[in-house]
């Protein structure tokens, strides 16, 4: 284990946060909001110190593998989350650091979960903050430092960081330069979302409201700064943000291959066919089941209906309505979207589409074999095979993916609330969403949970936004060993 | 630049890693799903795996939009297919390796209508340095610079030598022409040295001298001085042959070793002047008993590294003049020079170099581009040779008023055919070429970049 280029790393990204953490400051200047100011000074302060002690670092080799990648980002990721709780925590905004802690990595995972039971009370620039972390989480904190800092070059290493912080089973560069990769990625995820403000504006939305919307749709994220998330905005600003969320779930390079025209090619992404059928059929099936609700007014639940499966499937956790008071068939279908989350590459969570492809067509194989015991077949998507190795890594990660929801279910449970919001609770963490169903639906918050199951919940959406394994290697102690010859 | 690469050997990776080091973006397209992976894993690269020769593949990888292909795939016709197809697509500058010496003969004839821009043969290259070696055995490498007429020699000092604790400023003194140190190697580091350098036993140096005056250099470096005039070659590959060749038309005696009867013939019908021996080159007995002893020089070029080293080991033992060895895998080089193999060739080096050099001169088109590049110490420093043209910077400009980049020195200007080992009063002019020495992680591209800032507007006055 490359020690010193970990902690070089990680200098690194402090430094990243710190310029990025100056938005919200000023902000809260400009506000007048004293507290909040104090808070944000404070946890500068930390970074700085920090920061400075990691560029006492100076690594003797430069090369990185794949566990050096896997633990700088896993590393990464929870130093990130602390870092960021720091202001809520200095500013007396929420007092206590659980707390703190839970709403930071909610927000950098982009899950969108909250603990905050009066939004509309926060100090702005804390606010702006806030879902600020879901738009640096959706694209990936590591990504944005792969394309503002150039590695050693012409070395593989930042492919590993990718690799490592990008959802999906397999990650691929879209150009021969990771940086140049992470540059085009953040390009395009900056273009839709000053899209997505624009059109907002257009809708009569507030500056600051269209702003830190498009940074939760974005980073399907799905924090609010009013208390019934969504629903109190037009039909039209309901329509742009579900149209994005669903955007925001589709693989990035199919906008890259759009982009260099190679439209036959993007569409006939299977996993994208996949995700936009599943979308379309859910949103189908449910608005027959609530229409009994609205009577006279088809339009209004085709909205509602489209808005809560794209915001669920994109595990953004946005709402328009209180679908915990939806029929049971409907709640039913809203858990299932929340496993199988957006499509590989997008900035969404979730088991992922790809992932469910893959699994779904390696079920079809197995059974097949049992038919036909000699027969010679292999997964394949969009015309290519998939290797073994990726079938089995989708393979292990759902095992891994069931073990750590039913130990999170379990510890939940001891909280004695009802089964229902134990299992959303988990899921909606685990699967970056936010909101789940019962005590922690879409009106609801996570504020009566208690320390242990936020900090297991905490735990959960790390895990979910990394894919399991970053963080999961953590706790291998063969990863932190020197290396024997 | 946007550069495919079609095969992913041994000179693939290394070119790719050259190439993608120097900020290219490069596409390495192979066959074999596990090579590539290793490419991407260690490289900043994209890899695609299929056949490169295949218009569906090159269209994937976008040839026609690329500035470059290189083809190095094992197979000639397949380098040769990847070339036209590239070139149908619209890829503007092709390189293929050509290495069988039926082909490689009469490319002249074909380049145009295969669309090749350059071809390149690692083993003829190899066996033509190993020639230039032989000829003059007391260098341990020598890189040739304005059509031949200057070269940059490895020499290495003795310890109590006459050149131990000799400081540079004093060369002249003790040489009595005029050469210059451009690199120094000393364990593992490397100095590009100035004139109070001291230089110590058991260096390594790198010395500029024009061609005509490398027999005096020799003489006043009181270095041994054999002429060679046999030579056992061990291993009956594609270099062995091509160096055959060059030593049987210079009237150098060739003994062929080779443990494959069937080779054996073949080499034989090759090479009707030279003595072949059907013997195990790694066998002692069989070496002694082919006369290893009474050899000026042996060649090792088996196909297998480690059999080159053992018996160039040995060679050594048995105080052989002049040992030269061929190893593929150079990332050990540093750790067999301490055992006494200093006088190493390898052939997907020596390729690297040369395709390095025509990339970096299709990147500069008008200005004062690169001519010739070597690269030596482990390809730790690069000698390049340039054009001064009309657009380069102080010209006419005294050397020492003129501020360079650190860690580099002009080792040799060249002007109408006269070569000129400069002096800090000495100048560049248009016309002139030019030798740069500098470490190698900078390529430059045009003579302009050895300059550490543009000139102010009096200077050029």
């Amino acid at each position: 284990m490359n020690y010193r280029m970990i902690i070089r790393l990680l200098g690194t990204i402090l430094r990243i946060v710190a310029v990025l953490m100056l938005p919200a400051l000023l902000i809260s200047v400009f506000q007048g909001e004293s507290r909040a100011v104090y808070g944000f000074a404070i946890t500068l302060g930390v970074i700085a110190v920090l920061s400075v002690l990691c560029l006492f670092a100076k690594p003797k080799r430069n090369t990185m593998y794949a566990r050096e990648g896997y633990a700088v980002v896993g590393v990464a990721w929870i130093l990130l989350s602390i870092l960021g709780a720091l202001p809520f925590y200095f500013s007396g905004a929420i007092p206590s650091f659980i707390d703190c802690l839970f709403e930071t990595a909610s927000g950098f995972t982009t899950t969108g979960a909250s603990i905050l039971t009066d939004v509309e009370a926060m100090p702005m620039g804390l606010l702006f903050w806030r879902s600020f972390t879901h738009w640096l989480g959706g694209m990936g904190v590591l990504v944005f430092m792969l394309a503002i800092t150039p590695m050693a070059a012409g070395s593989g290493e930042s492919l590993h960081i990718m690799r490592a912080e990008s959802p999906g089973p397999q990650v691929s560069k879209l150009v021969p330069r990771t940086l140049k990769t992470a540059q085009i990625l953040y390009t395009i995820y900056i273009g839709m979302t000053v899209l997505q403000i624009i059109l907002m504006l257009l809708g009569g939305m507030p500056v600051f409201d269209s702003v830190i919307t498009a940074f939760g749709t974005a980073g399907t994220g799905g924090f609010g700064i009013k208390a019934d998330s969504m629903a109190g905005y037009s039909p039209y600003l309901q329509w742009v943000v579900a149209i994005f969320m669903a955007l925001f779930g589709v693989n990035f390079a199919v906008y890259y291959l759009l982009l260099i025209k190679e439209v036959k090619k993007a569409l006939f992404n299977e996993e994208l066919r996949f995700y936009l059928g599943l979308m379309l059929l859910s949103a189908t099936v449910i608005f027959l089941n609530i229409m009994p609700m609205f009577p006279g007014n088809a339009g209004d639940a085709i909205r509602h209906a489209f808005f809560q499966i794209s915001s669920i499937m994109t595990t953004t956790g946005f709402a328009t309505t209180d679908f915990n008071a939806w029929p049971e068939a409907s709640r039913a279908i809203l858990v299932m979207l929340m496993l199988v989350g957006a499509s590989a590459g997008s900035t969404g969570g979730g088991i992922k589409c790809a992932r469910i492809l893959i699994l779904l067509k390696s079920l079809r194989l197995q059974i097949r074999k049992m038919l036909h015991p000699n027969v010679v077949h292999l997964v394949r998507m969009d015309g290519e095979t998939v290797e073994p190795e990726t079938v089995n890594n989708a393979l292990a990660f759902l095992v891994a993916y069931c073990a750590i929801a039913i130990g999170s279910i379990l510890i939940v449970s001891f909280d004695g609330f009802s089964f229902e919001t134990n299992l959303t609770s988990v899921f909606a963490c685990l699967n970056n969403i936010g909101p789940g169903l019962g005590l922690v639906g879409p009106m609801g918050s996570y504020a009566g949970l208690s320390n242990l199951s936020k900090l297991v919940l905490t735990l959960d959406m790390l895990i979910g936004r990394l894919e399991i394994f970053p963080i999961l290697i953590l706790c291998v102690p063969s990863v932190w060993k020197r290396a024997r010859a | 630049m946007k550069i495919v690469v079609i095969g992913d050997g041994k000179v693939g990776y290394t070119l790719t890693e050259a190439l993608s080091k120097e900020g290219h973006d490069i596409l390495v397209i192979d066959n074999q799903k596990d090579v590539l992976e290793r490419s991407e894993e260690l490289l900043d690269v994209m890899v695609l795996n299929g056949n490169g020769a295949s218009v569906d593949v090159q269209r994937q990888a976008d040839v026609g939009a690329s500035d470059l292909m290189i083809a190095v795939t094992s197979a000639d016709e397949l380098n040769l297919i990847c070339c036209m197809v590239a070139r149908k697509l619209g890829c503007r500058h092709t390189i293929a390796r050509i290495r069988n010496p039926e082909y490689a003969q009469h490319l002249s004839l074909l380049r145009e209508e295969l669309g090749l821009s350059m071809t390149v043969n690692p083993e003829s290259s190899a066996a033509w340095e190993i020639f230039r070696l032989l000829q003059y055995p007391s260098f341990l490498k020598r890189d040739a610079f304005a059509k031949g007429r200057v070269e940059i020699v490895e020499i290495p000092v003795a310890q109590d030598g006459r050149f131990d604790g000799l400081q540079l400023t004093d060369l002249y003194k003790t040489v009595k022409i005029r050469v210059l140190v451009c690199a120094v190697e000393r364990g593992d580091e490397v100095f590009i040295p100035d004139g109070s350098f001291v230089l110590r036993g058991g260096d390594k140096i790198y010395v500029t001298a024009p061609t005509q005056d490398l027999v005096a250099l020799i003489k006043s470096t009181s270095l041994d001085q054999v002429k060679i005039r046999s030579v056992m070659i061990v291993g009956g590959s594609r270099i062995s042959v091509y160096l055959a060749d060059m030593l049987l038309e210079a009237g150098i005696k060739v003994k062929l070793i080779d443990n494959d009867i069937e080779k054996c013939t073949e080499l034989c019908q090759r090479l009707p002047r030279a003595s072949v021996i059907h013997a195990d080159g790694a066998s002692i007995s069989e070496l002694n008993q082919a006369g290893i002893t009474e050899t000026d020089a042996v060649v090792t070029l088996t196909n297998i590294d480690e059999e080159n080293l053992l018996i160039s080991m040995y060679a050594n033992h048995m105080h052989v003049p002049k040992v030269v060895t061929k190893v593929n895998r150079t990332e050990y080089n540093e750790i067999f020079r301490d055992k006494g193999i200093d006088c190493v060739v390898s052939p997907k080096l020596i390729t690297c170099t040369d395709i390095l050099r025509y990339v970096r001169a299709m990147q500069n088109r008008q200005g004062a581009g690169v001519i010739t590049l070597h690269r030596m110490v482990d390809s730790k420093v690069e000698a390049l040779e340039f054009r001064a043209a009309a657009s380069t910077w102080y010209l006419g400009v005294p050397l020492m008023s003129i501020p360079l980049k650190k860690n580099l020195l002009i080792a040799c200007i060249t002007r109408n055919g006269k070569v000129l080992i400069p002096r800090g009063s000495d100048c560049i002019t248009a016309g002139d070429s030019v030798v740069v020495v500098t470490t190698s992680d900078r390529s430059f591209r045009d003579l302009n970049d050895i300059f550490d800032e543009a000139p102010h507007f009096d200077a050029q006055v």
